[in-house]
């Protein structure tokens, strides 16, 4: 699940590069960051939560 | 991105001044980070901080400084997408190309070399009662040596997050004081070390309920707030100036901003905690005013004092909610709130500005647009790099101290004496003479 989650925050940012290379017109561009940051967002909660539940086993 | 001119001597004046206050910064911090740990730690806490400084200035210069580069210099960089990508500086190694004359390249340098040590001190209040020092340092080198330039070259030293404007069109990445280059970079490297540590032991019972370990100094915590913002005034002053060619007649709303934002920030905490708590916590309330700070470095001078408040006041709200939701939810121990404060209120402030205030002739969306970018890339790139440089060298230096350690303290367990030692109470002193 770390694995995963540090692959989304990366796979996020690379989204968030992708728009602003290759789109032009500003929405677009606004559209394409906001959903590279939406899966970071998903990654970095993935993450949080493989090393919560760590803490959790570790008890 | 300008530069300050050499020959204009006010600026030179200004810049020294304000560079000469950066490490009340540093010293603010150190304050804090202590207080709010045991007492059984905090020599070694004030050692771990010296440390952190030392070898932050020392790996900085020898290599960090190189590929920080600075606007104008030799760079790497490649073509691609018809846009040219500067993403590591090419200076010579150990700082040879910089002549120490007062040019901007020598007083960046100087600036730079307190920064780094700035990010760097940050993960120790996180890592506190249980992050032993050989790591600490071999982690300060490579951040400082590898992490910290990289990011710092991208927006301050003319990479690519800062030539968005030339490149794509949209306005640049713009950080005046500091926000994403020391302090969300330190956020993030405090996150990490927080999740590889683990809790001080004691923090959690088996149920998972968390124990209060409050702070053994709070007067230290508080003292070191109004030190703090001593030092990050010069800190802004010195970036918008050297960084953002910001003239003097900019430095008054830079201090009085600052002084609104950690001040917003502070009694944003304080009610914040009279409503939740029904009466006001010292030490949330010394978070909310470095997290005032922090959120309104982003911006410097230039949004309105109005927005400096509000920036502040949000910040102070955050912190506080994000202390308890990474203690009680998250089961992440951060004893100086480092994460909630730093990286936290830092990306607030990042996205505050955007929306704010811009420093460029572009418009307040495609600021807001390039302030995102900068945002996914701390979080997409820099966090997944400062959490694997972390897991590689805890694999071979492992961080955290052993079983023992964590109940000795970290002053007897590491330094072979305590912080304060006619607190402790000899046996032999009670037997009759």
């Amino acid at each position: 699940m770390k694995l995963i989650g540090c692959s989304l925050l990366f796979s996020g940012w690379l989204i968030v590069v992708a728009a602003l290379v290759m789109l032009t017109a500003f929405l677009q561009r606004a559209a394409f960051i906001s959903a590279g940051l939406g899966i970071e967002i998903v990654g970095l909660v993935l993450l949080t939560q493989a090393y919560t539940a760590m803490q959790r086993r570790a008890r | 991105m300008n530069q300050v001119n050499p020959v204009n001597q006010l600026n030179l004046t200004l810049c020294l001044l304000s560079i000469l206050l950066t490490p009340f910064a540093a010293a603010g911090l150190a304050l804090i980070h202590q207080g709010l740990g045991r007492s059984r730690s905090a020599a070694h806490a004030m050692l771990s901080t010296l440390c952190a400084l030392s070898v932050a200035a020392i790996v900085f210069v020898l290599v960090g400084a190189s590929w920080a580069g600075h606007a104008g210099g030799a760079v790497h960089s490649f073509q691609a997408a018809g846009a040219q990508w500067s993403w590591l500086g090419n200076d010579a190694l150990l700082a040879r190309s910089i002549v120490l004359d007062g040019s901007p390249g020598s007083l960046i340098l100087c600036l730079q070399i307190f920064t780094a040590g700035l990010a760097a001190i940050i993960p120790l209040s996180t890592g506190t009662d249980r992050w032993r020092l050989a790591p600490i340092c071999l982690a300060t080198a490579l951040f400082a040596g590898l992490v910290y330039p990289l990011f710092v070259h991208w927006v301050w030293g003319g990479g690519w997050l800062s030539q968005l404007a030339a490149n794509f069109g949209i306005a640049p990445f713009e950080d005046m004081g500091g926000a994403a280059v020391i302090q969300v970079t330190g956020g993030l490297m405090a996150l990490s070390v927080a999740w590889l540590l683990g809790p001080r032991r004691g923090k959690y019972s088996d149920d998972g309920m968390a124990t209060a370990i409050p702070g053994h100094n709070i007067v230290l915590v508080l003292f070191g707030c109004i030190i703090a913002l001593v030092g990050w005034i010069g800190l802004e002053c010195a970036t918008s100036i050297l960084i953002y060619a910001a003239t003097p007649q900019q430095i008054v709303g830079i201090m009085i901003n600052a002084v609104l934002s950690a001040s917003a920030g502070c009694l944003a905490a304080v009610l914040t905690t009279q409503i939740r708590y029904r009466k006001p916590d010292a030490s949330l309330s010394a978070n909310g005013w470095i997290a005032g700070l922090v959120a309104g470095s982003a911006a410097c001078s230039f949004v309105s004092l109005a927005a400096a408040i509000l920036i502040g006041a949000v910040a102070g709200v955050l912190t506080t909610y994000m202390v308890e939701i990474f203690e009680l939810r998250l089961l992440v121990d951060d004893p100086g709130g480092a994460i909630s404060v730093h990286a936290g209120a830092g990306i607030w402030g990042l996205i505050a500005f955007g929306i704010f205030g811009t420093q460029s002739n572009m418009t307040l969306s495609n600021h807001l647009l390039a302030q995102l970018i900068g945002v996914a890339t701390l979080l997409g790139f820099m966090l997944p790099l400062i959490h694997g440089v972390n897991l590689l060298v805890n694999r071979f230096v492992p961080y955290r101290v052993d079983r023992d350690g964590d109940w000795q303290g970290m002053d007897i367990r590491e330094l072979g004496a305590g912080a304060y030692p006619e607190f402790v109470i000899h046996a032999d002193e009670f037997i009759p003479r």
